[in-house]
């Protein structure tokens, strides 16, 4: 394994070292709080595996420029399905009632991920379900309105935005207990507390 | 209307659920709740209903075509589990108010009717949905729920059962959430049948006609920890030590209730999983998967049956018959064929319908009594007979005595055993029922069969609108044990459906 492998996989491995500072914690610690901590350090790793995941080398964030929605609102005039709004424009574009610029979308995607994994070495090189038709960017004959703007791929982001929201309501449901726990034992650590059951249960 | 059913199912519960807190009188909360359990029962038998008449029916939420947008799924395996999930829901909370009115401080009786409707929404969220990443979501919903509902308990110990609970779930949640992530880094998809049809391009075969995978680490990889993380929530054996807590300090109807349905929902999620998306050549053919966990079970049903045997808490001895009785699930569902797979299901149904009853004769002998602990249900069978024959009949459908439902499951997986030539399997389970025999006796014989202790003297039958709905899956039990057309009938037909084979 060269330097560089090791480095270009740095996000993982910092993924894989919080992972089992947290899973260390969870198991190894008596305190509530502190198995609290390391619940949600664990968590955090996943969040952070999930974004390396998304993030494409050299990509921006998947907006689309002002230049392409505009010639999407051009077109469209055109075509008159009545929608004037640049920006509806694009927000449609996945979906199956604008086939072209479905189509084209794909291909920035595929675009993307064909560039992800030149950069990244984690993505297997036999494997690509994903990219089937990758190779159309690859010749150069893809459409001109895709420029080479390289998006990451906003999906695993929004994935932990419910996953952040899950592992808030997890700590708060948790604290919640902690508090009981300590109003009916008076300590928060796990040993006293099975201690206090044996004695008077 | 009939065609929004798939996403009613979930969101009926779902939104009545804030209701049960912005209604005021206890009363009200508690017809509100048994309408909307009701309700979704009625939704859940329309749906099967559907599902045998048409075949699968999908669903897209929103009208988002899938894999873009979320799609909800339904087939004769997850109409079947939504079925039995919003049946035992809907007649534990018809059990549920009298037991409710002595076991949870009045100021929090609302909350109990709302996290009981949430818990119903994330079961049915689980079973329904065709998203990986929302069975992640709805995975914790039930979960987050659950913790809740067990903290509810009298004594001081729910908290700390359900804080126990909550590490090991959310490690279990997040291990899960690990696999998805790693399967979506493969397969640029979450939808469930997209996943399995991108897998399947993996699949070559060769000269000889046996498969095989290429570049396949972190497709492994993902399928390990998801397995785990199911693993942790249904309490396969070396993970199961938060169930024993949970089930024992968690007030008697949330014990019915999650006894009933959490761990069954967890196993078809394995199910579908192993069978719907990873393929069966990929899940037992290129991991060991198959020989662990039936050596996992097989030590589970052993050690927990034993465990059972010795307890003095009779929601505890239930409870650690609930993981032995797990172990002949996992079982059925690792044997690979046809009557392997139906004894699962039918299992997972039966079962269900006969650890919700015991746990409700559990929570009428505690209304009256004030204890699950056995010494002091000595004699009940005189102050008590109805309960305490509620508790016979349970007990035979436990062990699985001919005419009972536990027989009709028992029997599909010894033959499941049998045709695959597995004798250890089907002598193992030979005995491990004995050893239930044992536990639901040693009940037995305590109720019936001692001096009547102070407090059995002073008590008196369980209402009525308790030992009616127990008594009512009593029936539905014994039912399903001379009639097995709706529950092995449909069982078998989801065990071609997920082999892939056409009913023979």
């Amino acid at each position: 394994m060269t330097m560089a492998e090791i480095f270009g996989l740095l996000n993982y491995w910092v993924v894989v070292l919080l992972m089992m500072i947290g899973f260390y914690m969870v198991i190894a610690r008596q305190n509530f709080i502190k198995k609290i901590i390391g619940l949600n350090i664990f968590q955090i790793s996943v969040i952070l595996m999930y974004i390396t995941m998304g993030k494409v080398a050299g990509g921006t964030a998947p907006i689309v420029s002002a230049e392409i929605a505009n010639r999407f609102a051009h077109h469209e005039h055109h075509g008159g399905t009545g929608h004037s709004h640049a920006d509806k424009k694009a927000n449609l574009s996945l979906r199956d009632d604008g086939k072209d610029h479905q189509f084209s979308e794909g291909e920035s995607l595929s675009d993307a991920n064909h560039h992800d994994h030149d950069h990244d070495p984690s993505v297997s090189d036999e494997f690509h379900p994903a990219d089937h038709d990758s190779h159309d960017g690859e010749d150069g004959h893809h459409r001109p309105e895709m420029d080479a703007t390289i998006y990451s791929n906003p999906l695993p982001s929004v994935l932990m935005l419910t996953a952040i929201v899950v592992g808030v309501g997890t700590t708060a449901v948790a604290l919640a207990l902690v508090v009981r726990i300590r109003e009916d034992y008076g300590t928060i650590e796990e040993d006293d507390v099975l201690e206090r059951d044996q004695v008077s249960p | 209307m009939i065609e929004h059913l798939p996403i009613l199912q979930v969101v009926v519960p779902m939104i009545a659920a804030p209701v049960c807190l912005m209604l005021v009188n206890r009363r009200l909360i508690y017809l509100f709740s048994l309408a909307v359990c009701w309700l979704s029962f009625a939704i859940s038998v329309a749906l099967l209903g559907q599902v045998l008449d048409q075949g699968m029916i999908r669903y897209e939420i929103g009208n988002w075509p899938p894999p873009y947008g979320i799609e909800y799924v339904v087939d004769p395996l997850n109409a079947f589990v939504a079925l039995f999930v919003t049946g035992i829901a809907a007649v534990v909370m018809t059990y549920a108010p009298k037991s409710v009115a002595v076991e949870i401080p009045e100021a929090k009786q609302h909350y109990f009717y709302a996290l009981f409707l949430v818990c119903l929404t994330g079961l049915l969220g689980i079973a329904l949905t065709g998203d990986l990443f929302n069975i992640f979501v709805f995975l914790e919903i039930s979960s987050l729920s659950t913790y809740a509902l067990i903290s509810l308990g009298n004594s001081r110990r729910a908290p700390l059962a359900a804080l126990q609970y909550l590490i090991m779930g959310t490690i279990g949640g997040t291990f899960f959430l690990i696999g998805v992530g790693l399967l979506y880094q493969m397969t640029g998809t979450l939808n469930l049948l997209d996943v399995s049809m991108r897998l399947r391009e993996l699949a070559l075969v060769d000269e000889e006609g046996v498969y095989y995978f290429q570049q396949t680490r972190t497709l492994r990889v993902a399928l390990a920890f998801m397995t785990v993380g199911l693993a942790i929530k249904m309490a396969v054996f070396p993970v199961h030590n938060w169930l024993p807590n949970a089930y024992t300090y968690a007030p008697n109807v949330v014990t019915s209730f999650l006894a009933a349905t959490a761990s069954k929902v967890a196993v078809y999620a394995l199910i579908r999983l192993i069978y719907t998306v990873f393929t069966v050549q990929f899940a037992y053919d290129l991991l060991p998967m198959r020989f662990e966990l039936i050596v996992l079970s097989l030590i589970g049903i052993f050690a927990a049956s034993l465990a059972a045997i010795y307890q003095t808490n009779v929601k505890r001895l239930l409870a650690y018959s609930s993981v032995a009785q797990l172990g002949y699930m996992i079982l059925g569902v690792n044997m690979i064929n046809p009557s392997g797979l139906t004894g699962a299901i039918v299992h997972m149904f039966n079962h269900a319908i006969i650890k919700g009853a015991l746990f409700m004769v559990v929570g009428c002998f505690a209304y009256r009594l004030g204890s699950v602990q056995l010494d002091d249900w000595r004699g009940a069978g005189r102050r008590l007979p109805w309960t305490s024959f509620a508790w016979v009949l349970g007990g035979l459908g436990l062990i699985g005595v001919p005419l009972t439902a536990g027989f009709v499951s028992k029997w599909i997986l010894l033959m499941a055993f049998v045709s695959n030539e597995n004798w250890i399997l089907a002598g193992a389970m030979l005995i491990s029922s004995l050893l239930a025999v044992v536990y639901i006796w040693k009940v037995v014989e305590v109720v019936y069969f001692s001096e009547p202790s102070p407090k059995v003297l002073e008590s008196k039958e369980a209402p009525w609108s308790m030992l009616v709905p127990t008594y009512v899956l009593i029936t539905v039990m014994i039912f399903f044990g001379c009639h097995t057309t709706y529950s092995a009938g449909i069982a078998r037909r989801a065990a071609f459906m997920l082999l892939g084979v056409p009913v023979e």
